[in-house]
Parts: C-alpha cells; structure tokens; sequence
C-alpha cells in the first residue's frame, strides 16, 4: 500500500511539472529561449572549433620524420630499428622505404616530361643509401623527444625533420585549445548566469504557493520535485530545438562552403554532421538537462525554509 | 494540548514580541487568542507551526517538544494542525477539489482515499455543488470554507485560525465563526486570533488577551468583564 502512495505521489509530481509548463507559459517560452540561445552559441562554436581542430589534425597527420640509416645494412638490422621505433607511443604510423622506391618517387618529381634523361641510372641506383622510414606522428609537438630518441639509435644515419611545421602546427593547436576552453567556460558561465535568473523569477512569482504547501506539510521532496522536472523538461527542449536547428544549418553551410568558396574548402577538413553531431548531442543534452536540472533545484532550496 | 512555558520572541534587539508567555490549552478547548495590532498574535500563531523559533522557553503542542523536533519532521508535524488564514492562502490555480485534495496528496493519500475523503468535506462546509469552481469565482466566505475544508481534511486534532473573518461581512463572518465552533463541538482543539471583540463576547470563549507582547488576561467563558 505505501508503495503505491509513493507511485502516485511520483506520478502526482511529475503531471504536477508538466501542467507547471503550461500554467507559466510566458516564464517557461523565456526559460526555453534563454537557454537555446545559449545552447546555439555553444553549438556554433563548437561545430567551428571541431572544424579547426580536425584541419589541424589534418596538418599534422602530413607531417612525418624521415630516418635514413648507415651505408650498406643488413635488411634485418633495418626491421629492427623499425620495430622500436613503431613501440614508440609517439609514433601514429610507419612506412618504409626502400631504395628502388626513393629513387622511383625522385623520379617522378624530377623527371617529369624528360623520362629518358633518367635512363642511364637503371642499373646504378643514385639513391641507394636512402632506404628510409617515413615516420607520422601521434602528436606533432612530441616531434623533439622522438628524434632524440631515434638521433640516439645505432645505425641511424640521419633524421630530417621540419621543425617550424611541427612548432607552428603544435602552437596553433594549444592557441585553439586555450581560446576553446576560454570561451566555452564564458559561454557557460553566462548560460547558468541567464538561465538561473529565468528560473529565480519564474520560482520567485510563486513563492506563496511554495509557502501554501510548506504551511499545509507538504515535505521538501513534494514542493521540489514539479520545479525540477519542470527545469529539466525546459533544459530537454531549450537543448533539443538549437540541437535542430544546427543539424539543420551545418549540413547546408559546409555544403554552401564546399561549392562556393575552393579555397575555404582547400584549407579546411570539414567534419560530415554525424561526427560533429555524436558529441554535441549528448553534450548539448546533459548541459541544457543539468543547468535545469541545477538551476532550479538551487533556486528553489531558499524558498523551502517556511 | 497546547502549553508554552515563558516563552519570548524578540526579532531584533529592543521590544520583544512576546514576553514571557505561559499559556496552557486543553484537548478540546475553544480558545480566542484577541489583541491589538503588534500585541504579538500572529507570532504566537508562526510559533505554533514552526514558522519562527522562540528566543527563550519551551513549546509542546499536542506532545511534541517544538524545539527538539527536527526540521525534516516539521512537515509530519504541521499535518496534524490546520491553519485557517484571513487571506484564505488558496492555491489560486486550482478549483476548489483540487485545494481540498491538495493536502491529502501532500501526506500522500491514495488516489482512491481522495476521492472518497475531498467530496464529503465539501458537503460538511456546505461547498460540496462548487467543486470545480476556481477560487476567484467564489466569495469570500465560500473561500474560507475551502480553507477551513482543507485544514480539517486530514482530521488534525488542533486548528488554528488567524483573523478567518477579517476580510468577511458580518453574515459571513458569523457563519465561519459557527462552522468552527461545530467543528470544535466534534473534539478538534480551536485556537482563534481575532480583533473582532463583538463575535469574541458573542461566542462566550476562553479569551486570552495580548498587548505588546504581554498576556494581560486569560479568562474562562463566563468571565469575561469585556
């Protein structure tokens, strides 16, 4: 019998919050507006700051250390330094390459249009000391501790390496990182800052009715629990419409990009919706949900002390 | 039932509002509680439900040491009193069912208990073909009925009134004052705060008279020299 006064009174509150929504139709449409607002901002910047990211990532992926090693080793002593330098937790991928294909890559750039030229060198390979590992990195700014490393190997004749690519790849990325993070705790900040105070006044309008219920014996949990799922249902929709809306403007706008402007689309590695949207959403949702959530449970914690 | 042994409230430094009050109130009793503005009734009234604390003294309403009880037990303790206000504190976004059932929901009554219960309180204060009426469609006399509905609903064995007649005509106020006094004839304990002296000498009470904080008289029915 008592658990079925607790499910009633579970089911009591919870028809309590929705009819709230409807009662404080011009509190709950400003909460909602509050919040997508807000949520869109976050949105857009962050759809723009992925974009960035994934470009750079892009950048760095390209970017690769070359290791040549001493004249006339063995192929297994080769395999070898390969293996270590593949454990290396810097290292994202490995290639070799061997003397024939070095020379017939030089080839290809050098000469072009004058094929014959290079005829005379069949038989004696110019570049056969320049079999080589091609390495491509994790991350571009552990460049320095890897060729230290590999600088320290035996056999390693040589390590070519562009170190302004890497630095000014590996500084960008932390100057993204610093202005990401800058701007989505403002962001945040001013989102609970707007949505709290929409909250307060909407819970300040019916504070005798808070009073009402405190007065009658009503528990903390059964004035609470309304404002809360009314929070969390206002958080839900102030996150799911921006969410909407945004799906709906980044596939039109990468795809406006990518027709009309070449060279934005030269630069950048747009990132296709569902990669975008696979972390917004959920984090669009628990963010629009918990300052709800938060908000008012917070904001209503004043008034319960009748 | 009711006993408050030199009992002071003081809000800030200066003139307390009540000062050392020493009241004993029976199961059962009808007691007026009457005084000027500022004479302290409605703190008497807050200290009562644990709205406000007492500076100094003790309070025991119907065996409950108030301030021993712990504030998470207030909610179970303020269910066994009724309030009646004169500015009737409905829920004004609720018809008058919804008031009354209101209070048996919040000691989580079952669905089926309300339905039953709400429908013949409504019938006791003569309410019962307004039901689905809002609050601002009714007078105010109906509005302290439903107050007063509501208060009892949940058969508390204590009701305390501030000023339920204050914002009603003489006809209505009559008609409250009555309502009340049968409910006290049924065994609940009434405590009434009021300054309309000429229902207090109609009614023939218990009168406990405050002025600035002081009990200046406590007089049994038939007592009274007023």
């Amino acid at each position: 019998m008592r658990v079925m006064h607790k499910i009633s009174t579970y089911i009591y509150t919870l028809k309590q919050g929705i009819i709230n929504i409807g009662k404080n139709k011009m509190f709950s449409l400003a909460s909602v507006a509050t919040m997508s607002a807000c949520i869109f901002l976050f949105g857009v910047f962050y759809s723009i700051v992925a974009n960035f990211t994934n470009t750079v990532k892009g950048a760095e992926e390209k970017v690769a250390i070359t290791v040549f090693f001493d004249e006339d080793m063995e192929e297994d002593a080769i395999k070898a330094i390969g293996e270590q330098i593949k454990k290396r937790p810097e290292v994202s991928k490995i290639v070799f390459v061997s003397a024939k294909e070095a020379w017939e890559s030089y080839k290809e750039i050098y000469f072009e249009g004058n094929e014959e030229l290079s005829a005379g060198f069949e038989d004696d390979n110019p570049l056969a000391n320049s079999a080589n590992y091609q390495i491509y990195l994790s991350d571009v700014s552990m460049q320095k501790t890897l060729v230290k490393y590999i600088e320290g190997m035996d056999g390693v004749r040589q390590v070519n390496k562009s170190d302004v690519v890497a630095n000014t790849l590996s500084d960008f990325n932390k100057l993204l990182g610093y202005i990401s993070a800058a701007i989505i705790i403002i962001l945040l900040l001013v989102a609970v800052f707007l949505i709290s105070n929409t909250i307060m006044v909407g819970i300040n309008v019916r504070r005798d009715e808070i009073a009402i219920m405190k007065l009658i014996g009503a528990t903390d949990f059964f004035v609470r629990e309304p404002f809360i799922i009314e929070g969390i249902l206002i958080g839900l929709m102030g996150s799911l419409i921006p969410l909407g809306i945004l799906y709906f403007m980044y596939g039109n706008i990468v795809g406006y990009i990518v027709e009309h402007f070449v060279f934005l689309n030269n630069i950048m590695k747009f990132l296709p919706s569902h990669t975008v949207f696979k972390t917004l959403t959920p984090t669009a949702l628990i963010l629009g949900v918990g300052i709800g959530y938060l908000g008012s449970r917070i904001t209503i914690k004043k008034h319960l002390k009748v | 039932m009711i006993t408050l042994t030199h009992v002071t409230k003081c809000y800030t430094e200066g003139i307390p509002a009540l000062n050392d009050i020493n009241i004993d109130i029976e199961e059962g009793e009808f007691v007026f509680i009457v005084g000027n503005s500022g004479s302290g009734k409605s703190t008497f009234l807050k200290l009562l439900t644990k709205e406000l604390e007492p500076s100094s003294g003790q309070i025991i309403v119907n065996g409950t040491n108030l301030k021993k009880l712990r504030q998470r037990r207030v909610p179970l303790y303020r269910r066994n009193i009724g309030m009646v206000y004169q500015d009737f504190r409905l829920l004004k976004d609720r018809n008058v069912y919804e008031n009354v059932a209101f209070a048996q929901r919040v000691i989580e009554r079952s669905p089926r208990q309300i339905k039953k219960e709400v429908p013949l309180m409504l019938s006791m204060v003569g309410l019962a073909a307004k039901y689905r009426s809002n609050p601002k469609q009714l007078s105010g006399g109906e509005q302290q009925r439903v107050a007063i509905a509501r208060a009892l609903i949940n058969k508390p064995k204590i009701l305390l009134a501030d000023e339920p007649t204050g914002n009603l005509d003489p006809s209505n106020a009559w008609d409250i004052m009555n309502l009340l006094d049968s409910i006290n004839a049924r065994g609940t304990t009434v405590v009434v705060v009021t300054h309309n002296m000429e229902i207090v000498k109609a009614m023939n009470k218990r009168v406990i008279t405050l002025k600035k904080g002081v009990m200046v008289s406590d007089e049994l029915p038939g007592e009274s020299n007023a």
